[in-house]
This record gives structure tokens, sequence and C-alpha cells, in this order.
């Protein structure tokens, strides 16, 4: 198979001006990923600066009340910067710097993914610029005032539907404006080969620390895998590390906003197509004429029309499987495990409890659930409480 | 054999202006076809509209937004090109980002534009390492599958230029489309690399708007090719945009001209 394909989808469609800058960026990280001294600094600073390993939580609450099968919950809510983003953002805010790049250029969401580049970018006295939906920058302001605080500059995008898909098409075009000593900090398993790759394998170290935590905590591995998915980072992150392991189920879960059946969702394996988008070939919520559509979900961070390829090869050959979860499902997940075990997570986070509510009372008691908490739910509070009709002031 | 494209460059330097279609509407978009034609229009690239052109400024992001809204359909980029055919033998090719060739599907979308009497495909998002993706296709219905070449392409430079055809697109700087203040002459150097590799005519495009950068770079390209300049005259002048349109296009022919 060809680098960067799974299975048909992935490749590189992208720019002409752009290709010299992947090419190198391949040719980079092919380099570095097996140098000894690069993993040794990414190791410390995910040791020392990350606060890794995350935890992997018994919910022994939400286990007792579910009835049915064990529920972990793997911390990434835990490390520096709230979420799984950080693990990727080291890595290629280090690569960056072995390239001997000045700047970096991101997209954001719900700005977790922007909040870690410009963290990361002050620790490495790296020069940053975030692109965010302007609809989003209103969603998400106290992550917008994070990145300023952190020396970010951030250009609110005011293109299309404002969101996050308009965030990562003016991010590419910035890149091909200057691309000689700025690196483009894509955060999620997608856009052209060496992308999600690369980002795969900044996060599967979730994936690995599950393994060894799991087994010390009872000798075996999980039954399932659950974990949200929008480009599919954190899902790819926890999952690939069993992708091997027949037994172990894994269930990606996507946003279904106000449903599937509506014109609300953003639920692309569910209702997309094969289409080639953003620099790969894969699935995408898109027309009969290749238009792509405007997508929704209370979840910024799930709020994109498509999906990284290695998780529509996942979903082709059937080794995954991905279920749609709404908003009120998701909303109703993150006050549940608010409640029972005093955690706010993120309310894409949210998604994968949902699921997990349903699945583990269907389950006998000694199967095991691992569920990936993502991120954290600060940023989501207000959002929430004006979901369930309150208007908080900050 | 088609061989419209070579026509467009046997005539001296070839100005190749470039319209969205559907902008503001497709009725207006054959009427501005024809009068570029009739201003001196060499060859023309009709912009098929996209939800999300990653390569484009915004002056075309916001064509491509109305000709959406006005209800664009693929098909309705067959009908035009038919309805033109009535009227010209100029070559046309379209400029499209690949989803919507290969939602629409390949070999249905070139099938009905062969058929309609398109000339030739440019595609952005395709780079030469993906062209395996649509180039038998193109073989297949004799629909030329223009290639691109940017000032980062280095190296690459010399293995797209041999295996272009049609004519190969020359971008003159780096960044999206749209008109540009000043151009710097790093584009000669390109274009003269890609030239003695190139069976094709080597055109240049992106940020050319003024008169006097056409005929600057027209002294080392074999074409000029103009989106965003005659894009801002049709959304500021709407469906009053034919006649300025056509001046503007007789004015850039004749500077590159002389």
């Amino acid at each position: 198979m060809e680098p960067g394909r799974f299975g048909p989808y992935g490749g590189r469609y992208i720019p002409e001006t752009l290709m010299s800058a992947i090419l190198e960026l391949e040719a980079a990280y092919d380099r570095l990923k097996g140098d000894a001294t690069f993993q040794e600094e990414l190791n410390t600073l995910y040791t020392n600066y990350a606060s890794r390993p995350s935890l992997l939580t018994f919910a022994e609450n939400v286990t007792e009340d579910l009835g049915g099968a064990k529920v972990y919950l793997k911390r990434e809510d835990l490390n520096h910067t709230g979420s799984h983003k950080i693990n990727n953002v080291l890595g290629q805010c280090l690569l960056a710097k072995h390239m001997g790049k000045k700047r970096v250029i991101a997209e954001t969401g719900a700005g977790q993914h922007g909040v870690a580049t410009a963290t990361v970018a002050a620790l490495m006295g790296l020069e940053c610029e975030i692109f965010m939906g302007k609809v989003d920058c209103q969603r998400q302001a106290l992550n917008v005032y994070r990145m300023r605080l952190l020396g970010a500059t951030v250009h609110p995008v005011e293109s299309g539907t404002q969101t996050l898909k308009d965030a990562v098409s003016e991010t590419m075009r910035e890149w091909t404006k200057r691309i000689d000593d700025t690196h483009y900090v894509l955060g999620s398993v997608m856009g052209p080969h060496p992308f999600p790759t690369m980002v795969r394998d900044f996060q599967k170290i979730i994936g690995r620390e599950v393994r060894t935590q799991i087994l010390a905590a009872e000798g075996k591995l999980p039954d399932y895998i659950i974990a949200c998915v929008g480009g599919g980072s954190n899902a790819i992150g926890i999952f690939h590390e069993f992708i091997g392991e027949p037994s172990v189920h894994l269930v990606g879960c996507e946003a279904a906003g106000k449903g599937i059946n509506t014109k609300k969702h953003a639920a692309t394996l569910t209702r997309g197509s094969e289409g080639v988008f953003h620099g790969m070939k894969s699935i995408f919520c898109q027309n009969e004429d290749g238009q792509i559509d405007e997508v929704y979900s209370i979840s910024a961070g799930l709020d994109y029309p498509g999906i990284g390829p290695e998780h529509a090869q996942l979903f082709a050959t059937k080794r995954a499987t991905y279920v749609p979860i709404t908003d009120a499902e998701a909303v109703d997940a993150f006050t549940y495990l608010s409640r029972k075990e005093g955690i706010i997570c993120a309310i894409e986070s949210a998604h994968a409890l949902a699921y997990t509510m349903k699945l583990a009372p269907t389950l006998d008691k000694e199967k095991i659930i691992v569920v990936n908490l993502s991120g954290r739910g600060d940023k989501d509070v207000a959002a929430i409480a004006r979901y369930q009709g309150e208007t908080l002031y900050e | 054999m088609n061989d419209r494209i070579q026509n467009a460059f046997s005539n001296g330097k070839a100005f190749i202006p470039f319209v969205t279609c559907a902008d503001p509407d497709i009725s207006l978009t054959e009427e501005l076809v024809l009068a570029m034609v009739d201003s001196g229009a060499d060859l023309v690239e009709l912009g098929l509209p996209f939800s999300d052109p990653i390569a484009e400024g915004p002056v075309i992001q916001q064509a491509d937004e109305r000709a959406l809204a006005s209800g664009f359909k693929i098909h309705d980029l067959f009908t035009l090109i038919e309805r033109l055919r009535n009227h010209t033998q100029i070559p046309l090719v379209c400029m499209t980002y690949l989803n919507p060739v290969y939602r629409y599907q390949k070999d249905r979308f070139l099938m009905s534009a062969k058929q309609a009497g398109l000339d030739g495909m440019i595609i952005p998002d395709l780079p030469y390492e993906e062209q395996g993706e649509i180039k038998g296709s193109c073989k297949t219905h004799e629909i030329k599958l223009i290639s691109m070449i940017s000032p980062t392409s280095r190296e690459r430079i010399i293995t797209v230029s041999k295996n272009s055809e049609g004519f190969l697109y020359c971008v003159s700087s780096l960044g999206v489309t749209g008109m540009r203040a000043s151009l710097t002459d790093n584009a000669k150097e390109m274009v003269e690399l890609a030239k003695a590799h190139s069976n094709t005519p080597c055109a240049v495009g992106f940020g050319i708007h003024t008169p006097e950068q056409a005929h600057l770079i027209a002294s080392y390209a074999d074409g000029i090719i103009v989106g965003s300049a005659i894009m801002n005259i049709i959304a500021e002048k709407g469906s009053e945009s034919v006649q300025p349109v056509s001046r503007y296009v007789q004015q850039m022919k004749q500077a590159i001209m002389v």
C-alpha cells in the first residue's frame, strides 16, 4: 500500500503550492520518528509538561448505577490544557522546531486545539496564529481570550459557515501565503498525508497507556473502547493499540446534533458519502453535487463535515463501529457524570459517555468498557447552561 | 482530436479570462463569455462553484457563494457549454475542485462535459502525484487535464512540465487567487525552466490584474490568466457587468499584444 493510504482513503489532495511543504514535512517526520533523541525529548515533555501518563479511573458509581459492565474513564481531561490535544501539539511543535520553523498556525473549533497550540508555542518560543470560525469565537469566548493571554493572535474566520471547516480552509490558505518559516499544526487525524498518520502516532500513547493500566487493574484487555469522533484524533489515539486485538470492540460516537433525520447534525459516517476534501479522500456530509454540507452539533469540536481517513477505513472494514449521539443525549451524559463521579467532562467526550450509558446495562458485570474522556468541560459550562435555559455571566 | 486549446496559443500571447459560472446567474455567464470572446479572449476558464474553495481568495469565494445561492447545479455547466457551442469554438476549460467531479462520478461528469464541448479541466486540489485519480478518464473522454506549477515546486517543475497537456498553469506567486498590488518577478525563472521541459504552452495566473503586470509577464509567458479582477467587476456591477468586463478584456488583450 502506498504511504498515506488507509485502503482507498487518505492521499494528499492539495494545491501545488503546498506540495513542497507537505513533502518536506513527510521527510522530516520520517527522519525524526525513529530518532532516539527526538523521542526522548517528546517523552520528557509528555511526562514533565503534559502530566502523562493520564489516569485510568474506575467509575465505581457509574458502574453500580448502570448495573452492567465495569466502566473505566481514560482521563485525558487531566492533561495540561485540559484535553488530549496537547499530545499532538507537543509532537508537532517539537518537529517544527527541529525543522527550523519559527511560526506555527492552526485551526480550532472549540478552542481546545488552539489553546494547546498557543500554549506549546509559548513554551517553545514560536510565533503563533490561530484561525477560528467567528461563530465558534462567540461560542467559546473564554478560549479566545486564553489564546491571546498565551501570546497568540486569533483570527476570526468570516467565510462560509464560520465554523471548524472554514477555520481549516482558512489555515490552509494562510499556509500557501507563507510556507518557508511556517508549520501548520493540524489538530486532528485528517488532512493530507502525512497528517493522519503523524497525528495518530502522536496520539497513540493514549491506547498504549490504557493497555498497561487495564492489565494492572483487571488482568485482561477491555471488551469495549468508546470515544467521540469529530476528525477523530482522540478516538484513533485510544483505538490504535487495540486494532490488532479482535476481542476489543471499538466504538466511535459521532455528533447527531438535533437528530440524524434532521439537517442539523454532523454524523459523517452515518449520513455521509465518499469524497475528497481538505486534502484527503474520506467520507463527508455533502449533497449529490459534491457541495459540502453545513453541519451542526452543540459541540464545536465535533461540528465538522468529514472524518479522518483511517476511521473511514475502520468503518468500511467493520473493524470499528460508529454510532450517532444527539445533543440531548450528550447533555444528559454531561450532567450525569458531573453528579455521579464529580467529573465535568467536555461536551465532546460526553457523546462517548452517552453511548456507554446505553451499552453498559446490556452487558454482563465482568465485561469492561473504557471510555476516552478526551477533555474537561469547563469551556462548556456556559453553553450547557444556555442549552438548559439559563444565562450565565462569566 | 482536440486541438482547440492549441489554437488559443497560435496567434501570439493568449489572454485567458476566468469566470465563475452562475454568478449572479447562468444566463449572464453565457453573455459574459460571448462578450469576452468578442473582446479578444483566446480561451475561457469556467469556474465550477464550490462550497469550500481552498485555493481561492475572498473575491472568488464570494462569487462561489453567490452562484450556489442562485441554485447552480452541475448539469447547468453542461447546458451552458452546449449553448456557448452554438456560437463559438473558443477553447473552454473547467476550473473545479475534485470533490464535485468525484461525487458526480468522474466518467459521468467527463462524458457530459465532452459531449457539451469542454476541452480541458483544471483541478487545483489535484497535484501531480494524485492525477491518477482522473487521468485515465480524461484520456478516455478526450479532455485535457491541465497541470499546475508554483514558485514552491522547485525540482517538481521538471516532472510536472514534462507530463503537461493542453497548457501548463504557472501560479505566479505564493498564496491564494486574488489581485496583488505588486507581483515579484519570481515567476520568470519558473516559467523559463518549465518551458525548457514542457511541450505545451505556459500560461501564468494568480494575482494579475493590471495591463502593466500582464504586459510584463507576457514578455516571457505564453498566456495570461485573470480571474479575480473580472469577478470583482461582476460583484460590483452584477447584470450591468457585460460592458465593463468587455472593455477590461480588450484592454488586457491589447497589453499583451504590444
